[in-house]
């Protein structure tokens, strides 16, 4: 009789969940999952002469991804500056990651160390940055590293070098830039993780006479794993699609992935093959985050067995 | 120093103060003791008087401010904890989450850069030592709090540490789990020979666990002793009064003995004050008739039932107050009843002067 009434009360809360969630659900048919199938059916289709696309069925998108036609023979050849576009997307965001990371951790441990009253206010210069418009804040980056700008002026008044440093326009600007853009992303997860982690810990630890590196090794960084994951994921997914940093901060050139769909989309005119790379995009990030989290948790199936 | 020395433990004047200016606190207060090796020694006292500051200051957590601290006739105050070969049996456990409780115990040992077969071996002793074998490879955090408590204990003792630190470790215990770890503990000092330095503020827990009680108050030692010397021979009124129940009676030296408040004089002791404060247990009290001729006389006031014992409220003829502990008899009444006229009587020595 209970457990009778008691699985018609689970029951009920499950409709009531799912009607609860139905809103959101909405939302991600139609936001998400929609406009994903419409790319996927694009990057089958052909490139229409103005952009768009023409309806016929084709694999030149996604053969374009890593090939091109020469423009001579015809012949297929391996697009290099498709691979050198992928390559400094991933070489980019996983150095973001890995920067904002090791200039985020001490970060965020300061400010969780800090006394209750004083961390409000260094999580909300942390928060700053999100006043202003990305655009604004990039180009106020491109004010600072050009040739003429801010450090360079700075530096040749101070006589320490006598040529501008060619920074704006490089693959080192973009990840300057895309390191300032994604560093609270970083901060923030990990300040949650290490506010909860017990200090009294620390003290264990050394107590049982562990050095100062392996207390961070051995105690610290496992507990506050699951923040590490969070930042992680936060800054690397959204570097690797890049759009608006590397646009201001690698010119033309130093294109990334993003921009690269970008330009499918303008002026190259070929809508298919935007498509297909951004199917490709997603690919690589799914790819890597399974592989990322398959990682993190090793340690963990390790400690169970 | 001789090299054969008898002391684990040894800290020197040792100052610990807290805060700045106006706001000091001098959380030790020139305190030196010393402590035995093998000995289970109590730090007692009641709660803001330093206990745990000693404690941190020979684990290393804190530096004193002044003095010295001597582990094994080797100065170690400028050690850092991880150089000393000092556990801690923390009061929160700080058992490590993200371990098992194997991986727990065998911690220490990893650190110090054991080989892995000692470690495991070691690791499994200690599992042994305080019956967890079965839970070797659960999470901390899926455990009891009495379990718990025996990993802290373990991790602590794995290590063979010269001396181990317990800081209030029972206090989040039930009181009957309480009692099992009293023994519990007890057994495994007398098992491995490590000095424990125990720190409390229950002082039934100090009495029957302890080859030797420190009693501080306020920053300061204020009697080191067995606990028979601190129950029956307390130095000063603090440690009569936070140890056990008693009787305190101004009295007067007079030609053979000490005059009470009433007039009647106990023989045998003596002072050089003119006054002090005569300390008697109420244990250590007769009750006689109204008509013994050599006792004080004095009234009942009330009585107070306790189940084995029962607490006899007196009033002595100047007015002041004095408890007698008897046993219950078996009808459940005292001997006595409110309002009856009765004598008191107890052996000159088992009152203590105290001159404070
Ligand atoms: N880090 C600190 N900063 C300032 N004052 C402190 C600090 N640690 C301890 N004190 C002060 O030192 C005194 C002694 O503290 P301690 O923790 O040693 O007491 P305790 O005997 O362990 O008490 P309890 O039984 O409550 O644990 C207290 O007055 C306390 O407020
Ligand atoms: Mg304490």
């Amino acid at each position: 009789m209970a457990s009778e009434a008691e699985t018609r009360q689970v029951a009920a809360s499950t409709r009531a969940g799912w009607l609860l969630s139905t809103p959101a659900l909405v939302l991600l048919a139609f936001g998400a999952i929609g406009p994903l199938l419409i790319v996927v059916v694009y990057s089958f289709l052909l490139p229409g002469k103005y952009g768009n696309v023409e309806w016929g069925f084709s694999l030149d998108a996604w053969r374009g991804i890593l090939f091109t036609r020469d423009i001579f023979d015809d012949t297929l050849v391996l697009a290099d500056a498709h691979l050198s576009i992928f390559w400094r997307s991933v070489k980019l965001s996983t150095l973001t990651t890995l920067f904002t990371f090791a200039v985020g951790f001490p970060t965020a441990w300061f400010i969780a160390t800090r006394p209750q009253k004083q961390r409000a206010f260094w999580l909300f210069l942390i928060t700053i940055p999100f006043w202003t418009n990305l655009l604004i804040r990039t180009f106020a980056i491109n004010e600072i590293i050009r040739s003429e700008g801010l450090l360079n002026t700075l530096l040749l008044w101070l006589g320490v070098i006598d040529r501008p440093l060619e920074i704006i326009y490089t693959d080192f600007a973009v990840f300057v830039g895309m390191t300032y853009v994604y560093l609270p992303l970083m901060v923030l997860p990990l300040f949650a993780a290490i506010d909860r982690f017990d200090m009294r810990l620390l003290e264990a630890g050394y107590d049982l006479y562990a050095s100062r590196w392996q207390v961070l090794r051995r105690i610290i960084l496992p507990i506050v794993k699951p923040g590490i994951i969070a930042g992680s994921i936060l800054v690397f997914v959204p570097a690797l699609g890049a759009y608006v940093t590397p646009r201001i901060l690698g010119g033309g050139k130093q294109m990334m992935i993003g921009n690269f769909i970008e330009l499918q989309f303008g002026q190259g005119r070929n809508w298919p093959l935007g498509a297909s790379l951004s199917v490709t995009l997603l690919v690589i990030v799914t790819a890597a985050l399974l592989v990322y989290v398959r990682f993190a948790n090793r340690d963990r199936e390790v400690n169970h067995g | 120093m001789t090299a054969a020395t008898q002391s684990m433990i040894e800290a020197r004047h040792t100052v610990k103060a807290f805060g700045q200016g106006d706001h000091i606190v001098r959380a030790l207060d020139d305190v030196s003791i010393t402590i035995n090796k093998g000995e289970f020694f109590t730090l007692l006292g009641p709660s803001g008087c330093g206990k745990t500051t000693l404690l941190r200051l020979i684990a290393g957590f804190e530096m004193p401010t002044a003095g010295h601290i001597l582990l094994d006739g080797v100065d170690i105050t400028d050690l850092p904890p991880n150089r000393r070969p000092v556990n801690t049996v923390f009061q929160s456990y700080a058992l490590f989450p993200h371990l098992t409780v194997a991986q727990n115990i065998g911690f220490g040992l990893e650190m110090q850069g054991r080989p892995r077969a000692e470690v495991a071996k070691t690791t499994a002793e200690m599992l042994a030592l305080v019956k967890l074998e079965p839970m070797a490879n659960r999470k901390t955090s899926q455990l009891s709090g009495g379990q718990q408590q025996r990993v802290a204990l373990a991790r602590a003792l794995a290590p063979k540490p010269k001396v181990l630190l317990l800081d209030e470790p029972l206090s989040a215990l039930d009181l009957k789990l309480r009692k099992e770890m009293q023994v519990e503990l007890k057994r495994l000092q007398q098992e491995t020979g490590i000095t424990f330095v125990f720190v409390t503020h229950d002082q039934e827990e100090a009495l029957t666990m302890s080859d030797r009680i420190g009693v501080m108050s306020a920053g300061k030692l204020q009697q080191v002793g067995s606990p028979k010397d601190i129950y029956t021979r307390p130095v000063n009124r603090f440690v009569a009064s936070f140890i056990g129940e008693t009787n305190f009676l101004p009295a007067t030296p007079v030609a053979g003995g000490l005059q009470l408040g009433c007039g009647a004089v106990v023989e045998g002791l003596t002072t050089a004050k003119p006054s002090v404060t005569l300390t008697i247990r109420p244990e250590q009290i007769r009750i006689t008739p109204a008509d013994d001729a050599g006792a004080i006389p004095a009234t009942v006031t009330s009585l107070v039932y306790f189940g084995t014992d029962t607490h006899c409220h007196m009033a002595l003829s100047d007015g002041a107050e004095v408890v007698v502990r008897v046993q219950s008899p078996a009808s459940g009444e005292a001997g006595v009843r409110t309002g009856d006229s009765v004598g008191l009587r107890f052996q000159p020595a088992a009152a203590q002067v105290l001159e404070d």
